[in-house]
């Protein structure tokens, strides 16, 4: 175990992680502002990659696939959002999260019937070239593309959310809905918004996964879905830069673990155990603060 | 132990006698036979999970779970070392019950959601745990056990646990889960042990989860680990939701309806999913409580003869 094999396993957990931290932003940022688990978040994602691979094949390049499905999945999410969570706000908890449970497996079934079981091989539309940065380190585009789309996106959502009329509208709903509501706050619409936010987030982790591991399936969402959820949890669910820590540490764990010898089947095992011991040992996340409960 | 109770057990006899006459005279062939037995494993379920999360409040989505324990122990027992299958499913609800307290014990301090999560956690690394050993099989899983159960032994089994769940709910025990449900604080200022209730729901309940998997085991002959995974989980949430939180007749209904939906749209398999999310959805939004959620089945034949006995209410007939 050398020092460039180390970096070199950094190097891949970075890449992956930056993909956990896409899909974990939508999560927590539903989360932050109505308190759902919203576990057809998964499903946009894989929306996002499909609309990535039909976009390829028709020619188009990466940037503008990518935009594609941030739109596509935009809208999914406020679809979504209006449809299914809108006349749930004042249910219980559990009724709205079996609500997000069937909308996922509405979605993955409509998936599987429209499009097939089958997985596709998704275009090449990114060549594959490797540098050596010294020694046995490399690092190839698809990571540094996978790399420089989550930096760009992180910087407009910190953009968004501090400097924008939105995003200062999020807050604050985030803060306190009902307050927000009196001091004349479109309650709504901001909701609608954080879900477009989310999703389109999601769409763009699609399109960088799958052309990173470029194939497409109906529940390729599933597993990255639970794994950004997880990452989600692990930052501090709600919390924006929680997010992006919890996604790029799972990422790096993982492929650590993974590249253990004999240990590569544990790596899911060992996402959902550090799950368990943030939430026993700070269930608020490494950036979350105790709040006591009032009586 | 009122009239109303030995009642029921009357006529689930005769249902009993009904059936077990109609499966001897082969009047009811193999696949009405499996659906009843995959009906029966269903209610247990259900049942069972409904304790935690219906009576006390604690949301739980690791059921598959508890029930793999159940459904692995019991076939290392039988198929593996040659016990008999009796002691084989008493171990394997044991088992299950001690995982019940092992995960009970760390996630009491968590609430809501966050139980949710650690609950789903855990499901999911129990069947991590039997994908990557080598004894069980792995991925394939355990091939090769015998057919033990049959509709008798579903049937007896499905009884026990409906008549233990249905008095621990009634009894003392039962008022104080149903008040940390409601309150906990509430519940712990009058003097209730939250923790002691809260672990005690989880280890019965994972008891019946781990019954309804030994039987499994033994009837349809294989069991994988891919079997035991959050759907399975998520499948047995809605059956719990969809009839009606804290309602056992409530998610008996609810079992049964969505068992029977399941198998009769077999043929149509895309589809089948895609009806079962879309009721999902508009049960939870028409009617959030469930089928059965706030509708009290004694109360209705009460008011139909005029009687209240809470007054307020009272309708001139």
């Amino acid at each position: 175990m050398t020092f460039d094999y180390l970096v070199q396993q950094l190097i891949n957990g970075i890449s992956i992680g930056s993909i956990y931290a896409l899909i974990a932003l939508g999560y927590t940022m539903v989360y932050g502002i109505i308190k759902l688990i919203n576990f057809a978040h998964g499903d946009v994602f894989f929306v996002g990659a499909y609309t990535g691979y039909f976009a390829a094949k028709a020619g188009l390049g990466l940037i503008l696939s990518l935009i594609l499905a941030m739109v596509v999945c935009g809208i999914l999410g406020v679809l979504i959002e209006r449809l299914a969570y809108k006349p749930l706000r004042n249910a219980a908890r559990i009724v709205i999260l079996i609500t997000a449970i069937g909308v996922s497996f509405l979605l993955e079934n409509l998936g599987i019937i429209t499009l097939g079981a089958q997985a596709q091989g998704f275009p090449e539309i990114v060549t594959k070239s490797t540098y050596t940065l010294w020694g046995d380190v490399t690092i190839d585009s698809i990571q540094i593309i996978v790399l420089a789309v989550t930096v760009i996106l992180m910087a407009v959502l910190q953009f968004v959310v501090h400097r924008t009329k939105i995003g200062k509208a999020m807050r604050a709903v985030s803060f306190d809905m009902e307050a927000a509501r009196l001091m004349g706050i479109n309650v709504d619409s901001t909701i609608s918004a954080t879900f477009a936010i989310g999703s389109a987030l999601a769409g763009a982790a699609g399109v960088v996964f799958a052309v990173m591991y470029p194939s497409v399936d109906p529940l390729m969402g599933i597993i990255p879905g639970l794994k950004a959820f997880v990452a989600a949890v692990l930052g501090g669910i709600g919390i924006i830069p929680g997010a992006l820590v919890g996604g790029l540490l799972l990422g790096v764990v993982e492929t650590g673990v993974q590249s253990i010898p004999g240990m590569s089947l544990w790596r899911d095992g060992v996402a959902f155990g550090i799950l368990i011991l943030i939430l026993i040992f700070k269930p608020t996340g490494l950036f979350g603060k105790n709040v006591r409960e009032k009586v | 132990m009122n009239k109303r109770f030995f009642l029921g057990i009357a006529i689930s006899l005769v249902f009993y006698g009904v059936v077990q006459a109609l499966i001897s005279g082969e009047i009811l062939n193999d696949f009405y036979v499996d659906t009843l037995v995959m009906l029966g494993i269903n209610i247990i379920l259900a049942v069972s999970l409904n304790l935690i999360n219906g009576f006390t409040g604690q949301f739980s989505i690791g059921h598959a779970g508890f029930m793999s324990i159940g459904a692995y122990v019991s076939a290392i027992m039988t198929t593996n070392l040659g016990y008999s299958f009796p002691l084989a499913l008493i171990c394997g609800c044991l088992a299950a019950a001690v995982a019940g307290l092992i995960i009970g014990f760390p996630t009491l301090r968590l609430k809501g959601d966050y139980l949710a999560i650690a609950t789903l956690g855990f499901g999911e690394i129990i069947r991590i745990v039997w994908l990557n050993n080598d004894y069980v099989g792995g991925a394939a899983g355990l091939n090769g056990i015998e057919r033990v159960t049959n509709w008798s032994w579903v049937f007896f089994l499905v009884l026990i646990t409906v008549i233990v769940i249905q008095n621990i709910v009634k009894s003392t025990h039962g008022r104080a889960m149903i008040s940390v449900r409601e309150n906990e604080i509430a519940a712990e200022a009058m003097g209730i042990n939250v923790t002691r209730y809260k672990v005690i729901a989880f280890v019965v309940g994972a008891f019946f989860a781990g019954m309804a998997g030994a039987i499994s085991a033994h009837y349809f002959y294989g069991i994988a680990p891919g079997s035991y995974n959050f759907m399975k989980s998520f499948e047995i949430l809605v059956f719990v939701v969809l009839g009606g939180l804290g309602s056992t007749l409530g998610v008996v209904v609810g079992t049964v309806l969505l068992t029977l939906l399941f198998t009769f749209l077999q043929d149509i398999p895309e589809w089948r999913m895609i009806i079962y999310s879309l009721i999902l959805i508009l049960t939870m939004i028409f009617r959030p409580k469930g089928l059965l959620g706030n509708v009290d089945v004694m109360k209705l034949f009460k008011k139909r003869g005029g009687a209240t006995k809470n007054g307020g209410t009272t309708t001139t007939p």
